[in-house]
């Protein structure tokens, strides 16, 4: 869907370049095209009406060809704007770049000036300028330009700000290149497309802005006229000659449209993050598309997958994340899923309550029930009431996962107002007590705190208490624990176990981190390009892993008390999802491979999918 | 004895606080306490400790990309004088812990390695040609790859591109600054193989910086372990996590999750790190530390020899058989 | 109120403004002295009299060095003497207020509308990303940014007052009957309408964009997995999380729509400062410029505080 709204906005850019071309070409032709003299007043023609004789937009106040100024102001409006605009750019961005790259006092001291200029509504500044310059149209570009560089230069300091503080220009600086090098050779390319963003988007505004000084007759001088001081002119003949003041009015909105559509364009174009979908709005549910209801599984446990699949539609590509999962979990058990990065761990989790951010991802199939209702394609409402009630979550960064302007306490009260009505006292006791379980000292201080005021470790607690709060049957945590240090690690964890043990949760655990696992979950999932590889208990995995992928890995991870020594790796890097090979999508890596193994669909058998599993005796050490 | 590869005499780093109307002038954030330290030459050391212990602001002020404000840097027996970024790129080089973001997305991989060999050493582009071709069979990288820009790599392969950039600078230490924390486990082992393989080959000297115990002590000879911008214990790699001798690298030992080791909550005391803004006196793992005593609270301990070259800044230090 | 005050953040950007509000005594007074000629025959311009122009050069010391004068006009400006206008034969401050109170209900209200209006169009769009309401509000916010406002005003005159005589076509009061405050909105409807159109656009367009980047974060998602309602995660997260890059546009737009008043006024006859200003330069009336230029910006400095100041109650990140 969002692919054809993408096409249909670079439509609508093309149609605004094919405008804006047109309209520049004329203006360049005009010196050659067959049109009276725009300056020649004819009295007793005064006011033709559009479509007469020999004029066909009419004539204006002094009987001068309407069409012929038209043609004239539009060139010279044009170029005004562009000029000004390239100006202001140019002079604008090169001293955002500077104050960005030298930083300190240099920036400092520029931005303090740039700060005063923005001090002045801008029309303020153009106006002391013109009116010390005195009126005309040079004056006004002069000042157009002027009053708009201080727009560019903070925009362009701040994108470069950024950019300077990137590990490339260190590498660069190390590289031995020299300032003046670095901002050429590193920051300006990185800048540029900024730059043109920022151009395509003011052009119009210079457009209106020089012309709005000539309406007000501060601009160009009679008899040349712009398309501005055409209409400033036009305007005490408004009400009996209206045509005088739309002719050129509704050329300026043709003009300055038309590059608005293109500018929108180039900046869709340029801007990385709208060709990926990363500025698509996420819908309230992860989307839906199966083509088959699957018929009721066996409920295993209290929160049963099977064979759900979850895909990323992007452009027209497929990334099939997940591809065909079966999983259950029985009251107070934890389960831990396992895996590389891009092995498909966090979207299953995600998937369960629809939190796929959608588009891109959709669900294509399987089912999850929990209890005896199933989840995929249940109604929102349904969705929406067993979030956080039934099935909880705990993420993986605390800063970023909490509300950065509410008090932690709120967001707590929150949880449980979404589910039932709670008053304000007993809300915020309610909250203490949550805080308290987590072991936050001094919880009711605390509660009133921003999150931004919290240690990453009493974040994540908030976290957690957050998901305790309607005291959920099953809390799926996705890497909660990645993003802290070991010492607060091992703290998290540990109240994370505690609670599961007082409370009979059902703990869905996500990580990549073999010890985590070990200490944690009492059954454990590998997963590798979407699929579960092997399952069973943790200790019996951890003990003999029998899918290669699982030797694998568990051998690559260097233990603590081994002393130096050299690590086992696997060569070669993870299929990528959207070109999943035929047969086992470990196969290109493994050692054990063989003919049959690239063939047809390899089943999980007996907790492990491979047809030439590792055997107990020679597990790797 | 030949000059050690990197000596560091009382380095230390204090960050200006923002102009305050009612703060005492002169006050700032101190990252780095000084730090006194000798990597000799074919050396790794290890360093590490939790986030805001200061580690990266040590690394980046060993490759002059940030001001000391006390102290000096040697580089096999000469001042490092950071004026210069041409002087100093030729003698330490970085290795950066994002590899896509520490490539120019703008830059092919050939402009990428010809910045160093250009600048630094002013070769022209046969002379560059050649050497590139030689480094990338030293890091097995494909020369296919040097006419694509960055983000046409995965992890791994950008992080062997640094690495790359970084051998073409030819010095003869490097600072590798989280360089796998950003990898997969799989791809992980295959860089610091890698890693291994050229230190023998090239006969460099690593500082290598992580959070990571494990991996640091499998690649590391020797270990420090930084708390609070100190270097509170020093010792050999196989020594400092088994047998540590200072109660903080006890606890960090005792956190990392190992398989086979049952879950405990390693302290119950106080789990913040003290407020850099107010530090407290003498200990900084005082309030944590469950053998703390008066004495703790008086000075900052001394990093001192606590038997067969194992170091310690602690006024407790645990027994070997403690453990 | 002293408490207020007294809070170290708002005294801080107090403070701050003093540096400010000089730079831009210096930008004015720089660009003044930039008026090629004698200064004050060119200050006097047409009306001056031989009287007028020796008058003149004995109050600003125009014989004096730059710097001199420079101290002369702000320490008169300081004790509210912002000069006199030869042109109108009164003092400078004294029109400048007079003026100031028609463009701040102009400009005022225009800001209240765009600012709401806009807001609620971003929001609206963004959460309807790609659907109906999200193209009709996209292409409408096009139109606005690309009209000129003296245009769009024109045509409004066109329409409303001499075709379907629904508002009068210009000024603030009725020429005879009562100066009440329905007359006010009579009048104002139509300028204020215009004015605003433009600056909701941008804020449109910003408000919409703000809160496509808002939604695809982490805490939504954490709001979503808590079991809020759609509703209330547009609404109560999204929203106040992308105020935080909202309220600084404002502050930015409250700047254009003072300046888009200028056009306005003029083609509405609202007697504003707008208004004044450029028939004051068409006169070559520069004190009245002058005075008005610094009037103005001082204003908006201080507008501009407060708009940092609710943001700092916005934002509890924000710290002295």
């Amino acid at each position: 869907m969002s692919f054809l709204s993408l096409l249909a906005r670079n439509r609508l850019a093309l149609a605004g370049l094919i405008v804006i071309g047109l309209v520049v070409l004329l203006a360049l032709l005009t010196p050659w095209l067959p049109l009276k003299p725009p300056n020649v007043t004819d009295t007793s023609n005064r006011f033709q009406p559009i479509f007469s004789d020999g004029a066909l937009l009419g004539t204006d106040h002094l009987g001068r060809d309407l069409l012929s100024r038209l043609m004239w102001g539009t060139r010279l409006s044009l170029a005004v704007g562009f000029a000004a605009a390239l100006v202001a750019a140019t002079l604008g961005a090169a001293i955002g770049i500077v104050a960005g790259y030298y930083g300190g006092r240099t920036d400092n001291i520029i931005m303090r000036g740039v700060d005063m200029l923005m001090a002045f509504p801008y029309i303020l500044l153009a106006l002391a300028i013109v009116a010390a310059l005195g009126p005309g149209l040079l004056n006004a570009l002069i000042a157009v330009a002027a009053v708009n560089i201080p727009f560019f230069a903070r925009n362009i300091r701040g994108i470069t700000v950024g950019i300077a503080h990137k590990e490339f220009v260190d590498a660069a600086r190390l590289s031995g290149m020299s300032n003046t090098r670095i901002i050429l050779s590193e920051i300006l390319p990185n800048v540029i497309p900024v730059i043109v963003i920022a151009m395509s988007t003011t052009v119009g505004w210079m457009i209106l802005e020089t012309a709005g000084l000539s309406f007000l007759g501060l601009g160009s001088q009679p008899p040349v006229a712009d398309l501005g001081s055409m209409l400033g002119e036009a305007r005490s003949a408004l009400i009996t000659n209206p045509h005088t003041s739309v002719v050129p009015g509704v050329m300026i909105l043709i003009i300055v449209m038309a590059i608005n559509l293109l500018g929108d364009g180039v900046r869709d174009a340029l801007d990385p993050r709208l060709k990926s979908g990363a500025l698509n709005r996420p819908l309230p549910a992860t989307m839906v598309a199966r083509d088959h209801q699957p018929a009721p599984a066996q409920a295993e446990g209290i929160l049963t997958l099977s064979d759900l699949q979850t895909q990323f539609h992007v452009k027209n590509k497929v990334y099939r994340a997940v591809g065909g999962v079966s999983l259950s979990v029985k009251p107070g058990e934890c389960l831990g899923i396992i895996g590389e990065s891009g092995s498909g761990k966090s979207v299953t989790a995600l998937s369960v309550m629809g939190l796929v951010a959608s588009p891109p991802g959709v669900i294509a199939g399987g089912s999850v029930r929990y209890q005896d209702q199933e989840l995929i394609g249940a109604p929102y409402g349904t969705l929406r009431s067993l979030r956080g009630r039934e099935v909880a979550y705990i993420f993986q960064d605390p800063l970023a996962t909490l509300h950065p302007l509410y008090r932690v306490g709120d967001q707590l009260i929150e949880a449980i107002k979404c589910h039932r009505p709670i008053g304000r006292a007993d809300g915020r006791r309610k909250a203490i007590e949550l805080l308290e379980a987590v072991r936050i000292p001094n919880a009711s201080a605390r509660v009133d705190d921003y999150p931004h005021e919290m240690s990453g470790g009493m974040r994540q607690r908030i976290g957690i208490a957050m998901a305790l709060a309607n005291d959920p049957e099953v809390i799926i945590a996705d890497e909660p624990t990645t993003a802290l240090d070991v010492t607060v690690q091992a703290q998290v964890l540990s109240l994370l176990d505690d609670l599961r043990r007082e409370r009979g949760l059902a703990i869905v655990f996500i990580t990549h981190d073999f010890g985590v696992v070990a200490q944690l979950c009492d059954r454990v999932a590998v997963m590798y390009a979407g699929r579960i590889v092997e399952e069973g208990a943790t200790r019996a995995i951890l003990d003999a892993p029998r899918h290669p992928y699982t030797a694998r890995l568990m051998a690559c991870v260097p233990e603590l008390g081994g002393g130096k020594r050299r690590l086992e790796a696997i060569p070669g890097l993870p299929p990528v999802v959207s070109d999943l090979p035929e047969g086992c999508a470990f196969a290109e890596r493994c050692t054990r491979v063989r003919g049959d193994c690239r063939k047809g669909e390899i089943p999980l058998e007996n907790g492990v999918r491979c047809l030439h599993p590792v055997t107990y005796q020679e597990a790797p050490a | 004895m030949n000059a050690p590869a990197l000596r560091l005499t009382d380095l230390s780093k204090t960050f200006p606080l923002g102009r305050k109307m009612f703060r005492p002038t002169g006050q700032g954030v101190r990252a780095v306490h000084p730090v006194t330290l000798d990597v000799p030459q074919g050396e790794t050391l290890g360093i590490v400790g939790e986030s805001g212990c200061g580690k990266s602001t040590l690394a980046r002020m060993l490759v002059g990309l940030l001001e000391p404000t006390t102290g000096a840097i040697e580089i096999e027996g000469e001042a490092l004088d950071n004026a210069d970024p041409a002087v100093f790129g030729k003698r330490i080089q970085y290795v950066f812990q994002d590899p896509i973001s520490s490539l120019n997305p703008r830059k092919t991989i050939r402009q990428i390695m010809d910045a160093p060999l250009k600048r630094l050493h002013g070769m022209n582009r046969a002379e560059r040609t050649k050497r590139i071709s030689e480094i990338f069979d030293t890091v097995s990288l494909r020369e296919e790859f040097l006419d694509r820009y960055p983000h046409e790599f995965s992890g791994g392969q950008a992080q062997r591109i640094g690495i790359a950039r970084a051998l073409a600078a030819q010095a003869r230490i490097l600072i590798l600054d989280e360089p796998v924390s950003a990898l997969d486990v799989s791809v992980q082992a295959q860089v610091l193989n890698l890693l291994a393989d050229l230190k023998a080959q090239l006969g460099l000297t690593y500082l290598f910086i992580s959070h990571d115990l494990a991996v640091v002590e499998a690649v590391s000879d020797r270990i420090a372990v930084l708390y609070f911008g100190s270097v509170v214990e020093l010792g050999r790699a196989e020594d400092v996590f088994r047998a540590p001798r200072h109660p903080y690298t006890r606890l960090l030992a005792n956190s990392a999750p190992v398989v086979g080791r049952a879950l405990t909550a390693p302290e119950g005391r106080e789990t913040e790190l003290p407020d850099p803004l107010d530090p407290p006196q003498g200990c900084a793992f005082r309030a944590r530390c469950p053998f703390a005593t008066e004495i703790c609270g008086t000075a900052p301990p001394p990093l001192d020899d606590k038997g067969s070259g194992h170091l310690a800044a602690c006024y407790h230090p645990l027994d070997a058989a403690q453990i | 109120m002293l408490r207020f005050i007294l809070n170290p953040y708002i005294l801080k950007r107090l403070v701050s403004a003093v540096p400010v509000l000089l730079g831009i005594s210096v930008i004015v007074f720089a660009i003044m002295a930039l008026i090629p000629g004698d200064p004050a025959t060119a200050i006097l311009g047409s009306y001056a009299t031989p009287e007028n122009v020796a008058a003149l050069n004995e109050d600003l010391g125009l014989d004096k060095p730059l710097v001199q004068q420079y101290f002369i006009w702000l320490g008169n400006m300081l004790q509210g003497d912002f000069g006199r206008s030869f042109a109108l034969n009164r003092p400078v401050l004294d029109e400048v207020l007079e003026r100031f109170n028609a463009t701040l209900i102009l400009a005022g209200t225009s800001f209240v509308l765009c600012s709401i209006l806009g807001i609620i169009a971003g929001v609206v769009s963004a959460a309807n990303q790609y659907g109906w309401a999200d193209k009709a509000i996209t292409f409408v916010v096009l139109l606005g940014i690309s009209i000129p406002s003296f245009f769009l005003g024109m045509m409004m005159i066109l329409t409303f007052a001499v075709n379907l005589r629904w508002f009068p076509a210009s000024g603030m009061w009725p020429i005879y009957g009562s100066r009440d405050i329905w007359a006010l909105i009579d009048h104002l409807a139509m300028p204020a309408l215009a004015l605003s159109v433009v600056a909701t656009g941008v804020i449109a367009r910003l408000s919409r964009s703000a809160m496509l980047e808002v939604l695809r974060q982490d805490f939504i998602r954490t709001a979503r997995a808590k079991g809020v309602h759609e509703r209330g995660v547009v609404w109560r997260h999204a929203l106040r999380a992308a105020m935080v890059s909202i309220i600084p546009v404002l502050g930015v737009q409250a700047g254009f729509v003072l300046s888009g008043a200028v056009y306005i006024e003029v083609v509405f006859q609202w007697p504003g400062l707008g208004r004044m200003l450029v028939d004051a330069i068409l006169r070559r009336d520069i004190l009245l410029v002058q005075g008005g230029v610094v009037f103005v910006a001082a204003c908006y400095v201080f507008f501009n505080i407060v708009v940092d100041v609710a943001q700092s109650y916005l934002d509890p990140r924000i710290k002295t």
